[in-house]
Formats: structure tokens, C-alpha cells, sequence
């Protein structure tokens, strides 16, 4: 099994979340992460999937979700031809005595320091997964209360645009 | 046009525009804003159905016999979840079809109001494509949109849930001139490269067959079927779901393959060096053992839905693309390569299969007590009502002996429930076939089990004045089911037992068929011996004015030969019990 990541262009419908997610539990995939927001045109969406699967099944589960009538445009992004982000929060145990060294290891990944408490600070860091994965293997000894993720998002590298052809179509019944 | 209305008007105007004539549904609280206009139309029949799942199937009857799609109506709630069994049915064999239903108004919605239930939610997987509509305005399109989808593409059903306040809120009608689905884009015109890669294959192969779904049916493409099987001497078989889209007194047809297939039809897709799929999906009924089906198999798969090509088995060539369009282009390819003397040579291949089907021919043992064998009923049924008439079965045994014994010679002639299995599909759905086309005689061929699920629709049948014709093939038992008791589990026959046959004189048959017939105010016949058989199909063709159900008492040990057995390869298909066919192994 390996990891993939799709970019899903959708109308911005109700429940176009709901037709996209449960696709993919009915097919029997399980989604690692997901993540919606709005674009750069009103009334299109996009959502980020990454999934663990083989190659067959994925393409299977891609034209599964190719049919769904508000579903524009489907992209595969390739880990070397994208560019791929997440954010994490992190509540992080840290006292006068440990303060320090959690804020210096926050330091070394470019993390931020968003809110202090005298008994905890909150961290936020955005990179690749892997960073963050190492970012939290660091800050566990100290005692990591809370932590939360954004879900990968991703943009393909170059010039090229995957709305770029899909948005005519939208821009015309908008 | 502009004109000011209530959604309600709208939502009928709209149906008008899309030009529907019949529409099969039940009232109810959240929909009966929809009733009241519909009361004026002139150009909307409603019939008045007695279940709405008996509407649903209704519509998929009529869409079977129309090619247009059926429409149903129903209120929130329990009249929208009583839909979910045909909308299920039509998904799965892709029947075009809209079911409107009624929803609890907006502000209600989410609050666990008084029939209200998550339609839309609990639809999502068994549609093509579902709409909640809150906004007045938005009825027109929504229909319009609703019509495109389920009949283009690869049809199927959609539902349209319209909250109550929509459709008693003022707008003003705008009817759309053009629909703008950015991401509804069905391929129909498939890849000229891939055809002709296809068209090459053909000329090559030794042992070719197409194997023929209903697909073919839905696109209409029977004509270019026949043209394409004929110019290229392949043998054809066809699918439960495509059943009368190539004659079958066609000497190049070799019948169904699948479960209850004939040996040939199984045996050619088994011994195949290149099965041409046109509209089938490659379904376990009809593959058996998927890792051992075809295994020298090379596959051409055209279908108008990508997602079915290499679902199930890997696709060498791959063809998007409507079949009749798909069909037309492979013969023009075909005839090309005829022209430069590349033709097939299957001579060899023929006879192998001339002697399977000489071999194996379906065929059924006669009842050893004298009483009625149940494949006798339907095979006489078919010769005297031939094949000018359109069956509609349920499933089980008698949907089984329906496909192997009566000859299609047209296509959409055989109706019935394939991919899900419905018990309950005959009577509502021969209902809905009737009323598309009031000048055709239709049969529903049903099982005791199955009419038992759905004969309320008698009701509607004898008061709507839909006279259709109804033989039930009474084993008394859930035949099918019974039969793998037979073979599977010792013969322990745990709850099949439905007592509508006597198996002795003193039980009381529960119902009696005929009278109950006859309580619903249609004419009620029995037989119960084999002389008696053409007498009483020539008396129920004689009533034209009302519905007819025949009770054929019949033999409750016969069985559906020939089988493969659940999860077995075609390989081990039994001719009859613990008989297997000797394959020709000169190869």
C-alpha cells in the first residue's frame, strides 16, 4: 500500500462533503486525511485527499468519484511535482524549567509560539508531514496535552493550473 | 416565458415541459402542495399506487418501456423511505428514473419533525444524483437537471426532495434553455484507436464471443448489434439484463451465460481467447469464480461508465463510449479490415460450440407425480403468447426458467430485476410497462413468494384499468431458496414453506391466488393440471378488460439447471445434479 494525494475540484454544493467522503468508506478506503476549502473562483471548492491504497483500487475509487455529478475535475499529485503543506497545533506541558527547551526545539522547525500559559504553550507549525511527524517526536518527552493537524493540502509545481480549463464551464453557469 | 406560480405549479409545469405523461406515486402531508396542481393537469396522469415501492418499480416498468425515465411521487418520510428499495433496484440496472418526494418545510428540517427523514443522506449511494430543494425558484432547473442526468450517460435514478414551504412559495417560472453541469460530462463517442485496436482483435482471435449486456439495450443498438455479429460470424450470448436485445432464434446465439446459464454461453466465455464486452459489467452471477473465469481470455470492455472498465476484470482495450455508437464504429472498422482481407476464421471454434449446444441443450424433466412442472407453465406461455407481448418477471426459480424458456426476439420484451435481486418487482413494474403502452400485452411472471410482496398493486391495476396478466408460478415455497436448501444445506428446509400450494389435499392454501385475484376485482384462474395449461393462458388472453392472474400449482421440487454453484469457477457448471459437461479439451 502507498500514500497518495488527491486534489478534488468540486462544486461548492451542500453535501458535496458528505457524496466525497462516503464514497470512499463504501468502497472500503480508508481516508487519512481531508481537507476543504474555498478557491480562487466563487462557487468551486477543493478538496485535498490523501489516501492509503494500491494503484488499481485508487483508480477505481478516482472514476467512482469522477461521477459524482458535482465533482469538476480530479488531479493526482505527485509528491516530486507538488508542493504539500500542513499545519499542526500543539499544547505542549512546559513550565518555568522546561519553557526553554521546548520554545528552542520549536525554534529549530520553525515553529511558532502562539500562546503561552505558565503551565503550557501552544505551538503552531506548518511544513511537509514528515517535519511535523519529526516536530512531535521531539516535543513528546516533554508532554504534548492537545495536538491537532489541518490535513495535507497541496499545489502542483510550475505555471500550470488544474482550474485553469475546469473554470470555464463554472464561470459560464455562474 | 415568465409567469408568476406556486412551486407546486412549477414542479408540474415542469414535468409537463420535460413531457412526462405518467407519473405513479401516493399523497401525503409535506407533498400535497404537489397534489393540488397535479389535480388540473391535463397532460400529467397520476395513478394512484397502494405502496410506494410498488410506484417505484412502477416507473422503472414504464422507463423500461419507454427508454424515457419513470416517475414516482411520494411524501416525506415513510413514503420517501418506502422508496429506497426501487431506487436501489434501478441503480444497480441502471434504469433511468426521477422520484420526487416531498420534504418537511425548511425550518423544520433537522428537528426530527413528524415524517421527516434524511432522504437525500440515505439515498446518496442508490442514486445517480439527489437534490434537496428549499428555494422556490429552484424547481424548474432542478427537474431539468434531474431529467438530464437520469436519462443520459449511464442512466439511473435521481431524487429530488422538495421541502414543503418550496412548494407553497411564489416565484416566477423561469424554464431553463441551457443546463450547466460543469462536472456531468458523460463520454459517448468512444476512441477511434481503440475501436480499430478492437476491430483488429476480432479479425485475429480463434475464439471470440461478445458478450452482450444491457447496455446494448439501453443504447438502442440492438439493429447494429445484429449487424456487427453477423458481419463478423462471432457468437453472441446476452446477459439477464439484455435479454431479447439479439434474437434468440439467431443462430449465432448461444443464450445467457452466468449461474443458471446455458453451457455453451458459459462454455464460450470460459474457452474465449477474446470476450468483446458491449453494456456488461463482468458480474459475479455472471463470472462465477472472477480468478478463474476466462482465463485465456484476452477483453475488449466497451461501456459508456469508465468506472466499470477493469472494475472487475482488466480491460486489454478499453472503450468509453455509448454502445451504439460504440457498435456502429467497430463495424466500419470491421468491414475495413474485411475489405483488406483480414477476417476471422472461426470454424473450428463453431464447431466446438455447435456440439456444446447440441450436447447441453436446456432443458427439464417433466414432474414425475403428473402434476404441473413449473418450466412446462413458462415455456408454454412463451409459444402462445409469443414473442410479440413483454414479459415481466420477479426473481427467483421463475425469473430463471423465465429467461431460459421463453425465446426474446426483441429488445426490452424481457423486464426484470437483475443486479439487486427484488422480490416484489413483477406486478408493480408489469403495472407500470401496461400504462407506457396500453396497446401491449403485458405478462408479469411471477413466483408466490414474490407476488406476496407486492400484489396489493392488483388494486390499482383493476381500478386505473391497467389489464395486465399475471401468472404466478405457485410452488408455494421461496423456491430459490428452497432449491439451495436442496443442495447446500442437507435439505433442511428452514422457512421456505409459504403454504400458498397444497402439498396435500387437506391444507388449506393461504392465500388462495385465485380468490384473492378476484377480491381485487381481477379475474381469477387456477390450474392445476398439465392438460389444463394452454386452456387457461388462451382464457386469460381472451380477457382484455381487466387483470388476470393465473395460480399454476406447480411442482415444488423442480429445480434451475443448468448451475454453477456460489463462489465456483464456470469450469464446474452442473448440467443437472452431479452432472458436469465434458468439455471438447482439443485445444
Amino acid at each position: 500500500m502507498s500514500q497518495h494525494t488527491l486534489s478534488v475540484l468540486v462544486e461548492d454544493t451542500p453535501g458535496i462533503l458528505a457524496r466525497a467522503s462516503s464514497l470512499f468508506s463504501r468502497r472500503g478506503f480508508n481516508i487519512h486525511s481531508l481537507s476543504v476549502s474555498t478557491t480562487e473562483y466563487e462557487g468551486l471548492s477543493r478538496m485535498t485527499i490523501v489516501v492509503n491504497c494500491d494503484r488499481h483500487p485508487l483508480e477505481q475509487v478516482t472514476k467512482q468519484l469522477n461521477k459524482l455529478v458535482n465533482v469538476v475535475k480530479i488531479v493526482e499529485m505527485d509528491n516530486d511535482a507538488s508542493v504539500r503543506r500542513e499545519l499542526l497545533l500543539a499544547k505542549v506541558k512546559a513550565d518555568a524549567g522546561s519553557r526553554p527547551q521546548v520554545i528552542q526545539t520549536a525554534e529549530l522547525f520553525r515553529a511558532n509560539v502562539v500562546d503561552v500559559h505558565p503551565d503550557v504553550v501552544v505551538i503552531e507549525a506548518t511544513g511537509r508531514p514528515d517535519k511535523l511527524d519529526s516536530l512531535v517526536r521531539n516535543l513528546e518527552p516533554f508532554g504534548i496535552k492537545e495536538l491537532v493537524k489541518s490535513g495535507l493540502v497541496a499545489l502542483g509545481r510550475g505555471p500550470r493550473s488544474i482550474t485553469d480549463r475546469s473554470l470555464r464551464a463554472v464561470e459560464r453557469s455562474a | 416565458m415568465t409567469e408568476q406560480m406556486t412551486g407546486a405549479q412549477s414542479l408540474i409545469r415542469s414535468l409537463e415541459h420535460v413531457g412526462v405523461d405518467v407519473v405513479f406515486g401516493i399523497p401525503g402531508g409535506a407533498i400535497l402542495p404537489a397534489y393540488d396542481p397535479l389535480f388540473d393537469s391535463t397532460r400529467v396522469r397520476h395513478i394512484l399506487m397502494r405502496h410506494e415501492q410498488g410506484a417505484g418499480h412502477a416507473a422503472e416498468g414504464y422507463a423500461y418501456a419507454t427508454g424515457r425515465p419513470g416517475v414516482c411521487v411520494a411524501t416525506s418520510g415513510p413514503g420517501a423511505t418506502n422508496l429506497v428499495t426501487p431506487l436501489a433496484d434501478a441503480h444497480m440496472d441502471s434504469v433511468p428514473m426521477v422520484a420526487i418526494t416531498g420534504q418537511v418545510a425548511s425550518p423544520a428540517i433537522g428537528t426530527d419533525a413528524f415524517q421527516e427523514a434524511d432522504i437525500c443522506g440515505i439515498t446518496m449511494p442508490i442514486t445517480k444524483h439527489n437534490y434537496l430543494v428549499r428555494d422556490t425558484a429552484d424547481i424548474p432547473r432542478t427537474i431539468a437537471e434531474a431529467f438530464q442526468i437520469a436519462s443520459t450517460g449511464r442512466p439511473g435514478p435521481v431524487l429530488v426532495d422538495i421541502a414543503k414551504d418550496a412548494l407553497q412559495g411564489q416565484s416566477t417560472f423561469v424554464w431553463p434553455d441551457r443546463l450547466d453541469m460543469p462536472g456531468y460530462r458523460p463520454v459517448t463517442k468512444p476512441h477511434g484507436k481503440q475501436v480499430r485496436e478492437a476491430a483488429r482483435m476480432v479479425a485475429e482471435a480463434r475464439r471470440p464471443v461478445l458478450y452482450v449486456g444491457g447496455g446494448v439495450f439501453k443504447a438502442g443498438a440492438s439493429q447494429e448489434l445484429r449487424v456487427l455479429a453477423e458481419l463478423t460470424g462471432v457468437p453472441v450470448v446476452t446477459t439477464l439484463m439484455a435479454r431479447g436485445a439479439f434474437p434468440d432464434s439467431h443462430p449465432q446465439h448461444l443464450g445467457m451465460p452466468g449461474m443458471h446459464g446455458t453451457v455453451a454461453a458459459v462454455g464460450a466465455l470460459q474457452k474465449a481467447d477474446l470476450i468483446v464486452a458491449l453494456g456488461a459489467r463482468f458480474d459475479d452471477r455472471v463470472t462465477g469464480k472472477l480468478d478463474s473465469f476466462a482465463p485465456d481470455a484476452t477483453i475488449v470492455h466497451a461501456d459508456i461508465d469508465p468506472a466499470e472498465i477493469s472494475k472487475n476484470r482488466h480491460a486489454d482495450v478499453p472503450i468509453v463510449g455509448d454502445c451504439r455508437e460504440v457498435i456502429a464504429d467497430l463495424v466500419v472498422s470491421v468491414r475495413n479490415d474485411q475489405t483488406n482481407g483480414r477476417t476471422g476464421d472461426y470454424a473450428a471454434w463453431w464447431s466446438q460450440l455447435d456440439r456444446l449446444r447440441t450436447t447441453y441443450p436446456l432443458g427439464f424433466e417433466e414432474n414425475p407425480d403428473g402434476g404441473l412442472s413449473p418450466q412446462r407453465v413458462i415455456k408454454r406461455l412463451g409459444e402462445l403468447a409469443g414473442p410479440e407481448v413483454s414479459y415481466v418477471a420477479g426473481v427467483g426459480q421463475h425469473q430463471m426458467w423465465a429467461s431460459q424458456f421463453i425465446d426474446y426476439e426483441h429488445p426490452g420484451t424481457f423486464i426484470n430485476s437483475g443486479g439487486l435481486g427484488t422480490m416484489g418487482f413483477s406486478v408493480p413494474a408489469a403495472l407500470g410497462a401496461q400504462a407506457a403502452d396500453p396497446d401491449r400485452t403485458v405478462w408479469a411472471i411471477d413466483g408466490d413468494g414474490c407476488f406476496q410482496m407486492t400484489n396489493q398493486e392488483l388494486a390499482t391495476c383493476a381500478i386505473e384499468g391497467i389489464p395486465i396478466k399475471v401468472a404466478v408460478i405457485n410452488n408455494g415455497n421461496l423456491g430459490m431458496v428452497r432449491q439451495w436448501q436442496t443442495l447446500f444445506y442437507d435439505g433442511r428446509y428452514s422457512n421456505t414453506d409459504l403454504q400458498t400450494a397444497p402439498k396435500e389435499e387437506a391444507r388449506v392454501r393461504i392465500p388462495d391466488f385465485a380468490r384473492l385475484a378476484e377480491a381485487y376485482g381481477c379475474v381469477g384462474l387456477r390450474c392445476d393440471r398439465a392438460e389444463d395449461v394452454d386452456a387457461t393462458i388462451e382464457k386469460a388472453m381472451a380477457i382484455n378488460d381487466a387483470p388476470v392472474v393465473i395460480d399454476f400449482s406447480v411442482n415444488h421440487d423442480a429445480m434451475v439447471w443448468p448451475m454453477v454453484g456460489p463462489g465456483v469457477s464456470n469450469d464446474n457448471i452442473q448440467y443437472a445434479r452431479d452432472m458436469a459437461p465434458e468439455w471438447d479439451d482439443e485445444d
